[in-house]
């Protein structure tokens, strides 16, 4: 073999393995943003320092790309929160609170979260946190990472898991400890 | 001099150092109160005392614009800060959330006097239950950390409950960690200062300290682009103020210049200029001290009339001059004076009507206007012959006035073209009769479009009350009256529920009644029996009650504590809170509760309808008041007050006219060109697309007081033969003065004075023209 060969293997073989490594965060969020919505059974336990033992609540969730999301908490007890566009509106004991997700930083370092991963908004995500991915294309591991020093404050991290397009679970570490964990298992329509 | 003049003369220096001293005493505003009532109802005073020190006129919004968002919210925060610092404001709020620490503090120390979920039934196991799961429920939330801290003292969530009833949902979008307009262009701070409404003094500095401290914000490169915007109550009084003041220098000026080379170029004479200065200054000065003996004030829209005045006031030293300068100064007191007084009585017939109207802007006017021509006139005719004396002679009237004169010969031909259209004008006055009268005060506001643009766009973004619906209750005593409000809060809940209104405010939700506070402490139960029922609500829960230590010793220390008195409340924003929403006078306190519309998708507040929350408040002592309805009917019960004063003047002026003449023809032949005079300028004023106000209503006022001087003088011709050239030169030269005065107020940017003076101008120049017309009998030769 020639150096001139050499060097068309060598070509071939970097190729190969950049081809191999290609499932990077534009490919997850391309992935993600093929999504085209639908219902999805959650179970939310989450852990507090406060409580004796963790709470856990579930219900169904249903997404409507790009911005509409509803979380319909039927156990232990109803409560309906809604986003549509920048407008989050909780519904629970027949009383309805309405937020301007804008209006509050932490509330949209939080939307965003759930929102611009659904969707696949690598920009808006990147707006709010630092992006790590971990694992393959059908088993992936996105860790979010707050960059405002206020909603960092609050928390320590975000972990996304799914599988191809599928998000499975979100995870929230916050600050003081407490942990919120929330796992999806989508329902054929 | 004789020594007689000398004596004459020093007495008036006199008088007039008295009234100087006097005036450096007074007291002069350029404040509201020159449209609020005068004697006002205890319904009136209420609002009075709102838009004179009610936190809504305490209210500065402030806008920065320019630069990045960045920027302007790193401003947003160095500005709070300085103003807090600077003293002038009593709270600054932008958002930030640690903005509210020792609001935090309060609302946690007397949660259980404060919150309206504290009943017996919330203390028993199953009501614990429910609200600590409740609770659980928000902390565990993602936006519960706000409330995580506080989870083992209040697990019942009683500062849940206050707070999710303060704000339902009217806070600006928060972006950077500060208030932004929902377009972002623009941070939002919303301050209260400490100065009261009317003290424009205050107003002023606090708006100097936040120019400065913006001002100061900018030695930052970063923050160099950014601009301010400030709007409110308290910015429109000092500009007003402002405008005002300045007006009254310029208006000064310019009649003073004006109507002084006037008179230079009618006396040549120094000395007789000099002379001639005597009634109008005296009457200036005791016009100044009359007033503020009467109201005690002095406001500056008078002072700006007054300068205007000076043109009708100069006249008599005119008249004297020019007259007696023929005819010698005992000749003039016996065939002028009679017919000067004559005009001096009719205007005060004239004015004196308006020493009556309940608006006190009017009455000022009418007390200035009486005594500045009174006091000039009796100058006039005892000062002037007695220092002047024979010495004084002014130059022989010029070919000018002769020239002039020999028009006067054909006006009779302008009778015919003159009635009809005067005819023409009153038919369209009849045609048009119901929108004549202008009910809307804020025609003589000094805000302009541009200003008022401004504050509605800071009022949208920061959602601002603009205070125009409220709740007013009234009783005897601060706890009644309390009690009164909490009543009616009860009944507005339900309006809100139902979608009516947004909300409302109430001092009630910081300093609750003594018998509400003893209620709700009364509710809370004993050490054990509370300890017992939280055991039991617990049992099963994820939150054990052996951590609840903290709950069970604020609820004991609750039980002990005593009732929140309104001291309690100093040093935190709610104390202006309550004191702003609550006046006394006397015995009796009035508590006023703004109700907050709902705002449409557009962004506009819809109105709340008067009949819905009336009918929710009946049997209560509630009032309901909408601003806007309240103030138009004050206004056009004024209106309806000045114009009945105006035609008894007018009345009164017909009635000394018909006396002295003993003679229907000339009574009817002077009194015609006054009306006509009335009439076109009325119309003229509708067609110019202004419906007709208070101040209009001063000017035609003025007209037919000034006027019908000029036709006394035309009435002296039948027994003259004609008229002298010496008295239709003093006319002449009056006209141009009074027209030099009121023109600048014509001009004016203050639109109370602009009102005034668009009338008298014009209509001085027609009252003259058809008097000539209708008086100068017709003449088939020339002379």
């Amino acid at each position: 073999m020639n150096f001139r060969g050499f060097l068309v293997l060598l070509w071939a073989v970097v190729s190969v393995t950049a081809q191999a490594a290609a499932f990077d965060i534009d490919q997850l969020m391309s992935d993600l943003a093929q999504h085209k919505g639908g219902k999805a059974r959650f179970v939310e336990t989450r852990t507090m320092a406060l409580l004796d033992r963790p709470l856990q609540s579930s219900g169904e969730m249903r997404y409507l790309p790009p911005d509409r999301l509803e979380k319909r908490t039927v156990e232990p007890f109803a409560e309906t929160v809604v986003l549509d566009k920048d407008t989050l509106s909780v519904e629970r004991d027949r009383r309805r609170m309405t937020i301007q997700v804008a209006s509050r930083p932490e509330a949209q370092a939080f939307v965003e979260s759930v929102r611009s991963t659904l969707s696949g908004n690598r920009r808006s995500l990147e707006k709010h946190y630092r992006l790590e991915l971990q694992g393959a294309r059908q088993d992936w591991s996105l860790v979010l990472l707050p960059v405002d020093t206020a909603v960092a404050a609050l928390i320590k991290r975000i972990t996304v898991t799914g599988q191809g397009n599928q998000v499975r679970r979100i995870e929230y570490l916050q600050a003081d400890g407490d942990r919120s964990e929330l796992s999806i298992e989508p329902i054929a329509e | 001099m004789t020594r007689a003049a000398v004596k004459v003369l020093l007495l008036w220096l006199l008088a007039m150092i008295a009234g100087v001293a006097w005036i450096t005493q007074a007291r002069f505003t350029a404040d509201m109160s020159f449209f609020l009532p005068a004697d006002p109802s205890p319904q009136q005073e209420v609002l009075v005392g709102q838009m004179k020190d009610g936190a809504v006129s305490r209210l500065l919004m402030l806008g920065i614009e320019g630069g990045d968002e960045a920027s302007r919210a790193r401003a947003s925060m160095a500005l709070r800060q300085a103003l807090i610092d600077g003293g002038h404001f009593l709270s600054v709020q932008n958002g930030e959330v640690e903005g509210l620490q020792a609001e935090r503090d309060f609302l946690l120390r007397y949660r259980y006097h404060l919150s309206p979920a504290v009943a017996p039934q919330r203390f028993t196991s199953e009501g614990l239950r429910e609200s600590i799961d409740k609770t659980i429920g928000v902390v565990s939330s993602p936006v519960g950390y706000l409330f995580k801290p506080y989870l083992l003292q209040d697990p019942t969530g009683e500062m849940i409950e206050i707070l999710s009833r303060l704000h339902p949902g009217s806070e600006p979008e928060t972006r950077q960690g500060v208030w932004m307009s929902r377009d972002g262009q623009r941070a939002l701070l919303l301050t209260q200062t400490r100065a009261s409404g009317a003290d424009t003094d205050g107003q002023e500095q606090a708006m100097e300290a936040a120019r400065a401290a913006f001002a100061g914000l900018q030695t930052d490169p970063a923050l160099r682009g950014l601009s301010l915007t400030m709007s409110g109550p308290g910015l429109f009084a000092v500009k007003a103020r402002e405008s005002i003041r300045s007006e009254i220098s310029r208006i000064s000026l310019m009649s003073s210049i004006g109507i002084g080379l006037l008179l230079l170029w009618i006396y040549r004479s120094p000395k007789a200029m000099a002379f001639g200065l005597l009634p109008v200054t005296a009457g200036t000065v005791a016009a100044i001290v009359a007033v503020d003996l009467v109201f005690g004030t002095v406001h500056g829209i008078t002072i700006g009339f007054g300068a205007a005045l000076i043109g009708e006031s100069v006249d008599y030293a005119i008249y004297f001059f020019v007259q007696s300068g023929r005819v010698g100064i005992q000749a003039w007191r016996e065939s002028f004076w009679p017919t000067i007084r004559l005009g001096v009585m009719t205007s005060i017939a004239g004015f004196g009507a308006l020493l009556f109207a309940g608006f006190p802007g009017l009455a000022q006017l009418g007390v200035y206007a009486l005594a500045g021509i009174i006091t000039a006139a009796l100058v006039t005719r005892f000062v002037l012959p007695a220092v002047a004396g024979e010495g004084v002679r002014v130059a022989p009237t010029g070919p000018l006035a002769h020239t002039t004169l020999r028009w006067l010969d054909h006006a009779w031909r302008l009778r015919w073209p003159m009635l009809v259209l005067a005819f023409v004008a009153l038919a369209y006055l009849v045609q048009q009769r119901d929108t004549l009268w202008g009910r809307d005060l804020s025609a003589l506001s000094t805000v302009t479009d541009e200003e008022a643009q401004v504050d509605a766009r800071l009022r949208a973004d920061i959602g601002a009350p603009d205070a125009r619906y409220m709740v007013l209750v009234s009783a005897p005593g601060r706890e009644a009256a309390l009690e009164a409000a909490e009543e009616a809060s009860r009944r507005l809940d339900g309006l809100v529920a139902s979608g009516d209104m947004a909300g409302y405010d109430s001092p009630t939700r910081f300093l609750p009644s003594e018998q509400v506070q003893r209620q709700r402490l009364d509710s809370l139960p004993p050490a054990q029996a509370m300890r017992a029922e939280l055991q039991r609500a617990l049992e099963g829960a994820p939150l054990s009650a052996s951590r609840l230590e903290p709950f069970l010793q604020a609820v004991e220390a609750a039980r002990h504590s005593p009732l929140l008195q309104r001291s309690d409340l100093d040093g935190t924003a709610m104390a202006l809170a309550v004191d702003s929403l609550m006046s006394q006078s006397g015995d009796q306190w009035s508590i006023v509760l703004p109700l907050r519309p709902t705002v449409l998708d557009d962004g506009q507040p819809s109105d709340i309808d008067g009949a819905r929350v009336r009918q929710a408040l009946d049997g209560t002592s509630a009032v309901f008041i909408d601003l806007k309805a309240e103030f138009e009917s004050l206004y056009a019960d004024y209106l309806g007050q000045a114009i009945a004063l105006s035609l008894a003047g007018v009345a009164l002026i017909t009635l000394m006219l018909a006396f002295t003449l003993r003679s229907l023809r000339r009574l009817v032949r002077m009194m015609l060109p006054l009306f006509m005079t009335v009439v076109l300028l009325m119309a003229g004023l509708h067609l110019g697309g202004s419906s007709i106000n208070m101040l209009h209503l001063v000017g035609l006022l003025m007209v037919v007081a000034v006027g019908s001087n000029y036709t006394l003088f035309f009435d002296t011709m039948d027994e003259d033969g004609g008229l002298a050239p010496d008295v239709w030169s003093s006319m002449t030269v009056a006209v141009v003065t009074t027209l030099i005065g009121f023109g600048a107020l014509a001009v004016s940017h203050v639109p109370v004075l602009r009102s005034i003076g668009g009338v008298v101008a014009p209509g001085v120049v027609i009252v003259l023209v058809l008097a000539a017309a209708f008086i100068t009998p017709r003449r088939v030769s020339d002379r």
